[in-house]
């Protein structure tokens, strides 16, 4: 192989390196094509499965997708003038959805970051305990919060407090990595010159790292509220209070209440992009300021 | 007043006006935060929380998630014993099979022997239990009078209560409850009863060795069936357990979150090119795309499971469509972003090789967004597979709703600790197959041609 590249003409070498290249992307293209169809293979039999197991078929139901939207509408819009004040009636439960997300967040945010501070490189209080909160931290994460929800609705009874601490739990692992992600690039300047005039591990944490790191966490816990927000009407739904009970309430009770359901759809959409809006302008300004 | 106004930046009482602001700062968050959680603990009522809260329910569950119990039941009416796990149907112990600490004897008179030296015997409508230090607890139960009664002592102890329709006797060691129709003595033992094997099947019983013995050994158990055939599918149609069921539904969850991710990707690719300001200047579609992103994200995956399942009925599709319409919103707007931050240098470069415009988005933008579109949609594929779960809880599909009605059941609670546990390894599998395949997928784009 060598050999005849040193002893060939340029031309041929030319020749040899452009075969080579064209072998090569030959190679890539057909890994390319391979990939391909094992994707629209598995994305086709998948849907053929999904459409098997389900009960109602695709295609049918692709036709009357509109149905249920239109009879919502229509009777909404027959009662038209009744919905500000049905809106008005759900607030209180809007209202408690949004304080669920709310104590969630902050309770899920104040515990990640000392579950962050403890399982960062050299931050941590006890550094061979890290990986122990890091796994504390995944295992939060992957369980759904309704997972959570449903145990404890069963042992508390319905209401908020079975959501909020389900949800809470979850926001503790997911806000854990993204903080403790955060930590890492923040610098051990001022937590070494606090450790020198005798300062203790909280107050190193306290006035070494947060003033860096504030702003960040700020952003990530915003991000996190708007999810929250969605998860708490989610739960409301499956018997934890808010305004998800009265969607599934006035849902199941079907038509004559679809005034209701329209109310209670207008309410949340509404909330979740009043939040989404609100939390994306205040991310912004705190990303710029940073 | 007039003083402070004078002072220039910099200044002492400048500074220390500055130092007075951060200290009031300083208090005034955490003030605020506290006194919202001072609100938070009266809206949510949680001192009335301790009456609400149903802490027997806690010691049921968690007594149930790694225990379970065996029934040994005499029916009061038509006589006759019956014994089986759980008291169902299906984990029924077949005609002259029984658990080693009972001994039948006779159609209607068994021994049950519990833990700590109790021992239960049954003899028809009359039962006698031996309790160590207290002393012999008769009942008679009879169609005209109820259940009757003798104690040891005149005074009932409170680990009985007793009627002239029931009597519930609970000790350390069982369970037994008297009515008219039947008499039960219950047994908790350690451990997942039943979970590879059912009564029924031949394999029950045997030790693990045992059953690798058998595999390999060409006699057969079951006719016209290989041992380890046999062994596979009476696993895999355990009644008590329904692995099949349970693998069906956790592939079904699997697969919501995998067809609404992917399909999300697909529809949202093309209509971010539309959003993406330097891909289309025509304002007044860009705004009309972006505003669709928004509704579809904002309408939530809650609403439109609603909808969805109305049309479509509950099932995976439902669950997969519902993902796909909220997060076709979602990357919509990310990729959208990800388009506008696109290096223009490349799609010149190949602009002037006289590609045509198709070419260029191919080998122009294409390559500059497929980290941030890879990445952005293994991270969804993971967190949708939590997603999926509840979405199924909601519509009635995969693991989420397996879990939901074994919870309403209330009473199987060791196959909600078996749901959970696997709903947290499918999300950590997703987790780890997703952060496998960011690594490999985008370091071989980076490093490839």
């Amino acid at each position: 192989m060598t050999e005849t590249s040193m002893t060939g003409a340029p031309a041929g070498r030319v020749d040899e390196v452009q075969s080579a290249y064209m072998q090569m992307t030959r190679r890539k293209r057909m890994y390319s094509g391979i990939m391909l169809v094992v994707f629209i293979a598995l994305m086709a039999s998948g849907f053929i499965v999904a459409d098997d197991r389900n009960a109602g078929g695709f295609w049918d139901g692709i036709t009357n997708i509109f149905t249920f939207p239109g009879e919502v509408l229509s009777e909404a819009g027959e009662k038209i003038a009744l919905l500000p004040a049905l809106m008005w009636e759900f607030l209180p439960s809007l209202i408690e959805t949004i304080n669920i997300a709310a104590a969630s967040t902050l309770l899920g945010a104040i515990l990640a970051i000392v579950i962050s501070l403890l399982s960062t490189r050299g931050l941590a209080r006890w550094p061979r305990l890290i990986p122990l909160f890091r796994r504390l931290m995944d295992i939060m994460r992957a369980i759904p919060e309704i997972v959570i929800a449903l145990v404890l609705i069963f042992i508390l009874g319905g209401g908020p407090v079975p959501a909020m601490i389900a949800i809470a739990l979850h926001t503790v692992g997911a806000l854990g990595k993204l903080f403790s992600e955060v930590n890492e690039n923040a610098s051990l300047n001022p937590v070494e010159g606090l450790q020198s005039a005798g300062a203790s591990w909280s107050q190193r944490m306290w006035l070494g790292i947060m003033p860096q790191v504030a702003p960040n966490y700020l952003s990530y816990a915003l991000l996190r509220f708007e999810i929250n927000i969605r998860a708490s009407a989610i739960l409301g739904f499956v018997g934890s209070g808010g305004i998800g009970y009265d969607l599934k309430n006035a849902f199941s009770w079907g038509q004559g209440r679809y005034d209701e359901v329209a109310a209670i759809f207008l309410l949340l959409f509404g909330t979740i992009v009043f939040f989404d809006q609100l939390s994306g302008y205040y991310r912004n300004k705190l990303i710029g300021e940073g | 007043m007039t003083t402070l106004t004078q002072d220039a930046p910099g200044t002492v009482p400048d500074m220390m006006r500055h130092f007075r602001r951060k200290k009031v700062q300083a208090f005034s968050v955490p003030a605020v935060i506290l006194a919202y959680f001072v609100y938070v603990f009266f809206a949510f009522d949680i001192p009335g929380l301790a009456d609400r809260a149903r802490l027997d329910n806690a010691r049921i569950l968690v007594a149930d998630s790694y225990s379970h119990k065996t029934h040994i039941t005499r029916d009061n009416r038509t006589g006759g014993i019956t014994m089986a796990v759980e008291g169902e149907n299906k984990g029924t112990y077949p005609e002259g099979m029984s658990p080693d600490w009972v001994s039948k004897q006779g159609e209607d008179r068994a021994v049950v022997t519990l833990e700590d030296g109790h021992e239960v015997v049954i003899d028809g409508p009359t039962m006698r239990y031996d309790v160590p230090g207290y002393g012999v607890i008769a009942a008679e139960v009879s169609r005209r009078e109820g259940v009757q009664l003798d104690l040891p002592e005149a005074r009932v102890p409170d680990w009985i209560s007793a009627t002239s329709s029931r009597v519930d006797i609970t000790t350390e060691a069982g369970r037994v409850t008297l009515t008219k129709a039947r008499t039960e003595v219950m047994r908790y033992q350690f451990g997942w009863e039943l979970f590879w094997f059912t009564l029924d099947s031949p394999f029950y019983g045997k030790s693990f060795f045992e059953l690798a013995g058998l595999a390999f050994s060409g006699e057969r158990v079951v006719e016209g069936r290989s041992n380890i055939a046999a062994i596979a599918h009476d696993i895999w149609n355990n009644r008590m357990w329904q692995h099949k069921d349970v693998m069906w539904a956790v592939f079904e969850t699997i697969l919501m979150a995998f067809l609404g991710t992917m399909g999300a990707a697909m529809l949202a690719l093309p209509l971010a090119f539309v959003a993406a300001r330097n891909f289309n200047r025509l304002m007044p579609v860009r705004f009309a795309v972006r505003r669709f992103f928004d509704f579809v994200r904002g309408v939530d995956a809650l609403i439109w499971t609603i909808i969805l399942a109305r049309a479509f009925g509950p099932g995976p599709l439902t669950g997969s469509l519902a993902i796909l319409l909220t997060d076709s919103g979602t990357f919509g707007k990310l990729f959208s972003e990800a388009l506008e931050n696109v290096d223009n240098k490349q799609i010149e470069g190949v602009q002037s090789t006289g590609a045509r415009p198709l070419q260029r988005y191919r080998f122009g933008v294409i390559p500059q967004i497929t980290p941030v579109l890879l990445s952005q949609l293994l991270y969804y594929l993971e967190s949708n597979t939590r997603s999926a779960t509840i979405i199924g809880a909601i519509t009635g599909g995969g693991i989420g709703l397996m879990l939901t009605q074994a919870i309403i059941t209330q009473k199987d609670w060791e196959e909600v600790s078996y749901y959970i546990v696997l709903i947290i390894l499918m999300v950590m599998l997703m987790d780890t197959v997703s952060g496998w395949l960011r690594r490999k997928l985008i370091q071989s784009d980076a490093g490839g041609v």
